[in-house]
C-alpha cells in the first residue's frame, strides 16, 4: 500500500501547476523539510501526480513537503511540510 | 529568464502546426509557430492541452526539442504510447495548419544556459533525449564551445531519435561526443553487447569527475534512478547531477 515509493517524477514537473499560484518559479527555490531538516531544491523533490492533485515528498525521508489539490474552481495548497523556501531574486 | 524567472500570468497560448516530421515508426516531431511566444531556455517544457467537443480536456507535459530561436518556433517530439489519451492524436492525426493549446515555457531548474562554459555530461534514456537535444542544439546555435558528452541509451538502433542531426553535429564539432548504449539489440560489430548502462560504460565514456561536469539525466524514472546513482558513485557530486524523470503512466514526453 505504500505506493509513494513506486513511481515518482521530479519537483520540476510541478512548475506548470504551481505557476497558477506563484509569480516566481518556486521549483528553482531551496526548501527545508520540516520533518528531517534536509535542504534541497524543490526541483529535486519526489513528485507524485497520480492523485487528484500533486504531492511533493522530501527526497531524503519521503515526508510530504507540499500538497496541491484542485477542487472545481478552488485550489488548496498545503506547504506545512517545509520550514522555508528561499529564492534567488538576482536574475528575475 | 534565469533563476527564479517570473511566470506571472503564465497562460494558454495557441500554436499553429507548421511542419511535421517522423523520427521513428512511432515518434513524430511537431513544429509549431507561436506568435506570442516569450522565448525559452534549453531543457524547459510545455504543457499541452487537448479539449474534446464535449469539453473534456487532458493536459500533458512535453519537453521542448528546439533551441531558443528568434522565429518563435517551438518543436516537440512525441512518442506514441499504446492506449494513450493524447499521444495518438499528436503522432497520427494532427495536421499542418492545426492549432494546439500550450502553456509555457515551464521550469527553471533542468536547463542549460549558453553562458555555461563547464563540461556538460548528458545522459538520455529513450525519449529522454528531447530536452538534451534542445541543449545540444542551443550550444550549436549560440556558437558555444562548452565541451559536451552525450550518453544515449536506447532499446535498439531503429528507435534512435535525431540520429542524422546528432551525427552531423558531432562530425562538425568534435567537442560534442556521442556514445550510444543499446539495451536490447545492438548493431552488428558493435563494441559492446546489448545491455543497460553500467559502471564500466560510465567510467569509459563520461567525463571524469575531476573535470567537475554538470550532468543532466532524463528518462523513465527507473533509468534516471540508476544512471544518477552510477554518476554519483563515479565521484560526481549530487549537486552537479540534475534529473528529469517521467513515469510510464502518463503521456509525458
Amino acid at each position: 500500500m505504500s505506493s509513494h515509493t513506486d513511481d515518482y517524477l521530479d519537483g520540476n514537473a510541478a512548475a506548470g501547476e504551481l505557476s497558477k499560484i506563484f509569480a516566481v518559479d518556486i521549483t528553482t527555490g531551496e526548501g527545508q523539510c520540516a520533518h528531517c531538516g534536509a535542504t534541497g531544491r524543490f526541483a529535486e523533490a519526489h513528485l507524485y501526480m497520480q492523485s487528484p492533485g500533486i504531492v511533493a515528498r522530501c527526497s531524503a525521508c519521503e515526508h510530504v513537503l507540499l500538497r496541491l489539490v484542485n477542487v472545481r474552481e478552488q485550489v488548496f495548497l498545503d506547504v506545512r511540510g517545509m520550514t522555508y523556501l528561499s529564492f534567488d531574486t538576482s536574475q528575475q | 529568464m534565469a533563476g527564479a524567472a517570473l511566470l506571472g500570468g503564465l497562460m494558454w497560448r495557441i500554436g499553429t502546426v507548421v511542419a511535421l516530421q517522423d523520427e521513428t515508426a512511432t515518434a513524430r516531431t511537431i513544429k509549431l509557430e507561436v506568435p506570442d511566444w516569450p522565448g525559452h531556455v534549453a531543457g524547459q517544457h510545455v504543457d499541452v492541452r487537448l479539449t474534446a467537443s464535449d469539453g473534456y480536456s487532458a493536459v500533458r507535459s512535453y519537453s521542448i526539442a528546439s533551441a531558443p530561436n528568434p522565429e518563435r518556433r517551438v518543436e516537440l517530439t512525441v512518442d506514441r504510447l499504446p492506449g494513450g489519451e493524447v499521444s495518438p492524436y499528436l503522432t497520427q492525426e494532427i495536421a499542418v495548419g492545426d492549432h494546439l493549446e500550450l502553456r509555457g515555457p515551464i521550469g527553471g531548474w533542468f536547463v542549460w544556459r549558453t553562458q555555461q562554459t563547464e563540461p556538460i555530461q548528458l545522459v538520455a534514456g529513450g525519449s529522454g533525449i528531447v530536452p538534451l537535444m534542445a541543449m545540444i542544439r542551443s550550444r550549436a546555435s549560440a556558437g558555444s564551445t562548452a565541451p559536451f558528452r552525450l550518453l544515449y541509451s536506447v532499446r535498439e538502433p531503429a528507435v534512435v531519435w535525431y540520429r542524422n542531426e546528432l551525427q552531423a553535429l558531432s562530425d562538425f564539432d568534435r567537442s560534442v561526443s556521442i556514445t550510444y548504449a543499446y539495451t536490447r539489440v545492438a548493431p552488428k560489430d558493435w563494441p559492446r553487447p546489448a545491455g543497460r548502462i553500467d559502471v564500466n560504460l560510465i567510467a569509459n565514456t563520461t567525463w571524469p569527475s575531476t573535470r567537475v561536469p554538470t550532468c543532466y539525466v532524463c528518462g523513465p524514472t527507473s533509468f534516471v534512478e540508476s544512471a544518477a546513482s552510477l554518476l554519483s558513485a563515479a565521484g560526481n557530486s549530487p549537486h552537479k547531477i540534475r534529473t528529469e524523470r517521467f513515469g510510464p503512466t502518463g503521456d509525458r514526453k
